[in-house]
């Protein structure tokens, strides 16, 4: 354990180095691997914080696209709006800052230096939009808990098509032209940083007689009302801790991108999410994190296989021995639906745990209502 | 109100069907009672009604004097009473250690933030639950299934693990659900043993439902039947066996 600690400290420190010297590669050819990277430290902290919902605690949600939404557009509208009108009455000419500062002349060499202050605008935004998001978490949670099974993956699924909706009718975020962030924060550093916050505290929680609790109303509510366990407050926690850190992913990937849309949190963001959880194995926080990672890059694996010329020219070998006309493959390379259908099909067949998952079918179990 | 446990003129319905009717109980401190009946005459719902798992349409229940009606089931176990289950119902995905400890909850002094910052008191706490389930382990003589999958276990040592798991409640009261069922007459004899040394060793109150009657008549003081929902007789064992209703209520069966 300590050495993981250690291991886990020097990786981080490396990183923060990173983060405040390495500029961005914008235009590099190394871009690209750092998209990729960055995508993966997102859906890392997606993933891992679903599965304390999905996996530890056995509720299905269906939402995660939407608790992701509400902390992307809370942090890009912080950082576009509120935040700055803040720091200038802080630290701008006539802020408090300087207000107090006034009488220390010799002090004003120390003023923030940019790459600081970066990182400071992005932790702040970061944690109003998971704050938010948690929020949200709590308003869903709380009426909806009471559903089991099918019927909360409907509410949930209800309730990211509403976060949706709603956005598109707000103009004050753009509605449908989209909304811009024009600070572009994100690094390497805090990617990883919030993923590693993400895993401790689910990891934390779990581990712990507290958190067994999770685990308890996943395997049987009435066996663990019956040992004394709330089992509704443990649902409303799982999915509050859950939505914060869909929220803090959201603003990560919001002053990433720099540029958020309403579609780009539809359902299909939540399915990506829970096919992670899924394939990684309900439960299983390692096996959750290498899906999430193998799910970001497979897709751009595919996605450069497609394009290369052996694709049309398998095509058109496979068309002229069986005379049929096929779809275009390389539209069926780049279909992400498609090939989650078929990873979850040969790991059904294969390790119905999950990647590393020892918990075959533990959500098999969805207790019935009578208890003998 | 001296009865530890009090059921007073308790009515369940399930739609038209009268589960249980009228049902009055008063268990004392430190008594060993039997509730029998042929099957479907009740004895689950009763369980039900008294752990919260069902509301009674009419009647009232109490412990010590606080009534227990419109509490959840968690707050009822936190007051003292715990349970077992007819049909098995253990953690599953939990090893044996981490059912029994996961019944610790209820007493719990730590949270949500001592799990993460792991301070001194979460680690001293969780030493002492960790100790505390490895001594009732060892009661139970399950100690080196330690870090099994309870669904690995043997069929009567799930039954006597879930009471291992009732008792890290801390109750005054347990209520055992066919304890017996599917056990081979020596863990029978071992079962009735058992029960007794719980009864005495941790200062509580049972209420025990079963089938087999030596087990029934063997250790209980005083007996309830239920027959259809109705209470027909209710003494100590050897009027129980004689009651010309009871008998016909399992002849008839
Ligand atoms: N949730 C429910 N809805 C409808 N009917 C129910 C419900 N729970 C129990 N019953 C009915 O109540 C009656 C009593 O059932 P109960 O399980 O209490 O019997 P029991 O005495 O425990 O029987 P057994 O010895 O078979 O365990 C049965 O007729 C049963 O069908
Ligand atoms: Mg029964």
């Amino acid at each position: 354990m300590s050495r993981a600690r250690t291991i886990l400290g020097i990786f981080l420190l490396f990183l923060f180095l990173f983060a405040l010297t390495g500029e961005r590669p914008f235009a590099s050819h190394l871009a690209y691997y750092y998209d990729i990277l960055i995508n993966i430290g997102i859906n890392v902290i997606l993933a891992v914080s679903l599965n304390l919902v999905n996996g530890y605690t056995g509720q299905f949600s269906l939402g995660h696209a939407g608790f992701m939404a509400v902390g992307a557009y809370a942090a890009g509208s912080w950082s576009e709006h509120l935040s700055p009108g803040l720091v200038n009455f802080l630290a701008g000419s006539n802020g408090v800052l300087t207000f107090v500062l006034q009488p220390f002349p010799f002090l004003q060499p120390f003023a923030f230096p940019t790459a600081v202050a970066d990182n400071l605008a992005l932790i702040v935004a970061t944690m109003f939009g998971g704050l938010l998001a948690a929020l949200a978490g709590l308003a869903v949670g709380i009426p909806s808990l009471r559903l089991r099974g099918d019927y909360l993956a409907i509410v949930t699924l209800g309730f990211g098509e509403i976060i949706r909706t709603l956005i598109l009718n707000i103009d004050f975020l753009g509605a449908a032209r989209g909304m811009s962030v024009t600070g572009r924060y994100t690094n390497m550093f805090w990617t990883f940083g919030f993923a590693a916050v993400a895993i401790y505290v689910v990891l934390g929680l779990v581990n712990s007689t507290y958190g067994r609790g999770f685990l308890t109303v996943r395997d049987d509510e009435v066996a663990a009302e019956a040992m004394g366990i709330n089992t509704t407050k443990y649902k409303v926690i799982a999915f509050v801790v859950g939505a914060f850190f869909a929220g803090t992913a959201g603003s990560l990937f919001a002053h990433y991108a720099g540029f958020l849309t309403p579609e780009g949190f539809n359902f299909f963001k939540s399915v990506d999410v829970v096919v992670m959880v899924i394939l990684g194995g309900m439960g299983s926080t390692t096996g959750v994190i290498l899906a999430a990672a193998l799910l970001t890059i497979l897709p751009e694996v595919l996605r450069a296989l497609a394009h290369t010329d052996f694709v049309p020219a398998a095509q058109k070998a496979i068309e002229g021995v069986i005379p049929i006309h096929l779809p275009p493959l390389q539209g069926l390379l780049e279909n992400r639906l498609i090939l989650y259908s078929l990873l979850l099909i040969i790991m059904m067949l294969t390790r119905p745990q999950g990647l590393f998952g020892d918990l075959a079918g533990s959500r098999k179990r969805v207790t019935s209502s009578a208890s003998k | 109100m001296d009865a530890l446990l009090k059921v007073d003129r308790c009515t369940i319905r399930f739609g038209g069907l009268t589960a249980v009717s009228n049902f009055d109980m008063s268990i004392g401190n430190r008594e060993l009672v039997g509730l029998i009946g042929p099957n479907g005459a009740g004895k689950t719902t009763v369980f039900n009604m008294i752990t919260g798992v069902y509301q009674p349409t009419e009647g009232q229940i109490f412990l010590s004097g606080d009534r227990l009606n419109g509490l959840k089931p968690f707050n009822i176990t936190a007051k003292g009473i715990a349970r077992t289950f007819q049909n098995i119902r253990l953690f599953a995905s939990l090893t044996v250690f981490d059912n029994v400890r996961a019944a610790f909850n209820l007493h719990l002094k730590h949270g949500p933030l001592h799990a993460l910052t792991r301070g001194p008191k979460f680690k001293r706490e969780e030493a002492d639950i960790g100790a505390q389930a490895m001594d009732l382990l060892k009661i139970f003589n399950l100690d080196r299934f330690r870090d099994v999958m309870c669904k690995n276990l043997p069929y009567g040592d799930q039954r006597r693990l879930e009471i291992v798991r009732a008792l890290a409640t801390k109750p005054r009261m347990l209520l055992l659900d066919e304890p017996a069922a599917g056990m081979n007459p020596t863990e029978k004899g071992a079962l009735m043993t058992l029960i007794e040394f719980i009864q005495e060793k941790f200062d509580i109150s049972v209420l025990l439902v079963e089938h087999d009657m030596r087990v029934v008549m063997g250790i209980c003081k005083r007996i309830y039947v239920l027959d259809y929902g109705i209470t027909i007789a209710e003494g100590p064992p050897d009027e129980i066996r004689r009651n010309p209703k009871v008998i016909q209520a399992y002849l008839g069966e």
